[in-house]
């Protein structure tokens, strides 16, 4: 199995200037009756992108032009709290996005999103503050896991930290499920040496 | 030996490798927990890879999330309108079949939320790892079980190696000293507690409760402190076990018998946490001056004392809390300053994986025997598994709540969720005992307080939100 290494990009970006974004606001439930992961991206923000008739609503930032083709968002503090579904990185990533900045992420959308090849930039608040500004005006920067660093127009930069395997296995299109089966005989020795808790079979 | 947290303990024990520079642990899973909605893209995977499921015999299957709870018809047959939800019904069971993992179906009489069924089947035992695709697994923490959610590509993982690459997590102790006055409940500890610290405060953490409040609590109490960990951002929440727990375990169906129940107890009384173990932080609430608590916002930790008046925007000074608390009023259409006690709702629900349990039904119809659910509202009530149901009915639980004009329905996440048939219409405003009050959760456009079941059921009765204290002896 093989994964798409990450490289670095340049993109313009889009301002998300709102707080405690949950998954739930990411994908609302309903979308979730799904089997694969198609299509998802229509449904990305769907409660704040489409109007009661299902009509587009032409305020909502991802509805106007210069949110075509950019890959960067850049949201409040506290990205992704709430629901593991996997399908919040899933949307954002079907819907383009190869990166979110926010000052911090929920534990579990910033593992998913990881899995997925969408990078989730930690920033300080200043850093912050100072991208969201740039974002508001269609800012582009350039992003590059490498150097984990979001490069500026103005030549400044802004690092950002990620655990050493997740970029390793970005870097290097590193399957993870792979690596996991390949741990096969540790996990036969650790489990000949523990019993099992509990047996769900027969029930 | 190092004095040892409860975590650590149990983190030590599953390690098939350790953690280095530069690689995750190696986690060991004792129990997967499956649901239809989480999962179907993880076999898909496993398929794709020609991958078998490594441990069927630790995995277990329910359905719960898009379910139907309406009352079924006599013939026994279970209808599933929504033709998506019935697909993914469908889904679940021909991957159960096909990689021979054990599913409680729609229909079985042990069906029901997934976190409900878990420890109710003896399945949660102190000191497993339990993992499931859905982020209030922190609920079986209460066992002293480390407990938490996943994603579904991590899902995958599981399933095809019953581990998870992981980084440890730090340790927050949260005490809760004291006692509860009546009225008051494990409910109202845990929007305490998010109120306290944050949606995002214990992010990174595994959070355990300790203290003579959480002492005193039963097993089901416990779930729900536990279950809204996630709801402060923990990874997982944590109660060391002990008598009460054993108590509630002893006798289940898939806990230890006989002998090897004797050696389970022993083993797991050397679980909590040694003395002089240090926690990297810790918070102490005292039970004795909580009241029952209620969400006027749209995350959970936007919560107050239900006496208290509805924050005022312009009393915060940081900017980003401004404008947040700005746009959740503007969602709720509340005003600053306001009351809520009094409040007018037109729903109430009773249900969720946080407060579906006997006992929360029996709370809830303590309040309401002998009464009427007011008029203009309408009162949902869903047990959290058929084995809630059955027990509910046997005391004659559902005679007070259908008397009282409640609907009384089949397990499930119910008006939870919203994927299922069951929730609000837009503008609509509902007192809810579960675990979400995001913009939408419980159907688009739905606005939601978050409160006890006591709370719950006194709203109901009066046909306003109101204190759950006036109708409790105390
Ligand atoms: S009841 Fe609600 S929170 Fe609990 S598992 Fe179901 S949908 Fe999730």
């Amino acid at each position: 199995m093989t994964i798409e290494p990450i490289r670095a990009f340049t993109s313009r970006m889009v301002a998300l200037p709102v707080e405690n974004v949950d998954t739930d606001q990411i994908i609302p439930a309903r979308f979730l009756k799904v089997t694969d992961k198609a299509g998802l991206g229509d449904a990305l923000f769907a409660d704040w992108r489409y109007g009661p008739d299902g009509a587009p609503d032409p305020g909502f930032i991802l509805n106007r032009p210069e949110a075509r083709g950019a890959r960067v968002l850049v949201a409040g503090d506290n990205f992704g709290c709430g629901s593991s579904r996997e399908h919040a990185p899933w949307a954002l990533a079907g819907f383009g996005f190869r990166a979110v900045i926010s000052t911090f992420f929920a534990d579990i959308f910033r593992n998913n999103s990881l899995k997925n090849g969408l990078l989730p930039i930690a920033v300080d608040e200043a850093a912050h503050r100072r991208l969201m500004a740039l974002a508001a005006e269609g800012g582009e920067v350039t992003v590059d896991l490498a150097s984990q660093t979001v490069v500026l127009p103005d030549g400044g930069s802004v690092t950002f930290p990620i655990e050493p395997f997740a970029k390793h296995c970005l870097l290097n299109g590193v399957d993870q499920l792979g690596f996991l089966v390949g741990v096969g005989p540790e996990i036969d020795r650790y489990e000949a040496e523990h019993p099992a808790r509990v047996a769900t079979l027969g029930a | 030996m190092e004095p040892r947290t409860l975590f650590q303990k149990i983190w030590d024990q599953h390690l098939v490798r350790p953690e280095t520079a530069s690689t995750p642990a190696v986690l060991y899973v004792d129990l997967h927990l499956v649901h239809e909605v989480t999962s179907p893209q993880a076999f898909s995977e496993l398929r794709e890879r020609g991958l078998k499921v490594r441990r069927p015999d630790r995995t277990i299957a329910t359905m719960d999330h898009s379910t139907p709870t309406i009352p079924r018809p006599a013939d026994g047959t279970i209808p599933v309108a929504d033709p998506q939800a019935a697909a993914q019904l469908r889904q679940l069971e021909q991957n159960c079949r096909d990689f021979g993992v054990p599913l409680l179906a729609l229909g079985d009489e042990r069906q029901g939320i997934v976190h409900v069924i878990g420890p109710e089947q003896g399945l949660t035992q102190p000191g497993m790892t339990i993992v499931c695709g859905d982020s209030h697994t922190s609920t079986h923490g209460a066992f002293g079980a480390l407990a938490f959610g996943i994603g579904t590509s991590e899902v995958g993982h599981v399933l095809a190696s019953q581990c998870l690459l992981q980084s440890r997590a730090r340790t927050m102790e949260v005490r809760v000293d004291g006692r509860l006055a009546p009225g008051v409940s494990a409910k109202d500890i845990i929007l305490a507690v998010i109120a306290r610290i944050g949606v995002g405060g214990g992010t990174g953490s595994v959070v355990e409760y300790t203290g003579e409040a959480i002492r005193a609590l039963s097993m089901e109490e416990r779930m729900t402190v536990c279950n809204m960990s996630i709801e402060a951002g923990a990874r997982a929440g944590l109660v060391a076990p002990d008598d009460t727990t054993f108590e509630y375990l002893a006798g289940r169906p898939f806990a230890p018998r006989g002998e090897s129940w004797e050696r389970a107890v022993a083993a797991w009384r050397a679980l909590p946490t040694d003395e002089g173990a240090e926690y990297d932080r810790t918070v102490t609430l005292h039970a004795d001056e909580l009241a029952p608590m209620i969400t006027y916002g749209t995350h959970p930790g936007m919560g107050m004392r239900i006496d208290d008046r509805v924050p005022d925007p312009r009393h915060v000074d940081d900017p980003g809390q401004r404008s947040t608390l700005e746009k959740a009023l503007r969602y709720m259409d509340l005003t600053a300053g306001e009351p809520l006690l009094g409040r007018k709702v037109d729903v109430v629900f009773l249900g969720s994986c946080t407060n579906s349990r006997i006992s929360d039904l029996r709370a809830a119809a303590g309040v309401m025997r002998g009464q009427r659910v007011a008029p203009g509202v309408r009162m949902l009530v869903v047990p959290g598994s058929q084995q809630v149901k059955q027990q509910a009915e046997a005391e004659g639980l559902d005679r007070v709540f259908r008397d009282a004009g409640a609907d009384w329905r089949e397990s499930g996440c119910s008006m939870c969720i919203a994927m299922n048939g069951d929730q609000l219409a837009p503008g609509e405003y509902a007192v809810s005992t579960s675990n979400r009050n995001f913009e939408g959760r419980q159907g688009k456009g739905g606005r939601t307080f978050l409160a006890s079941p006591l709370t719950a059921a006194a709203t109901a009765v009066r046909g306003v939100i109101a204190d759950a204290r006036e109708f409790v002896q105390p």
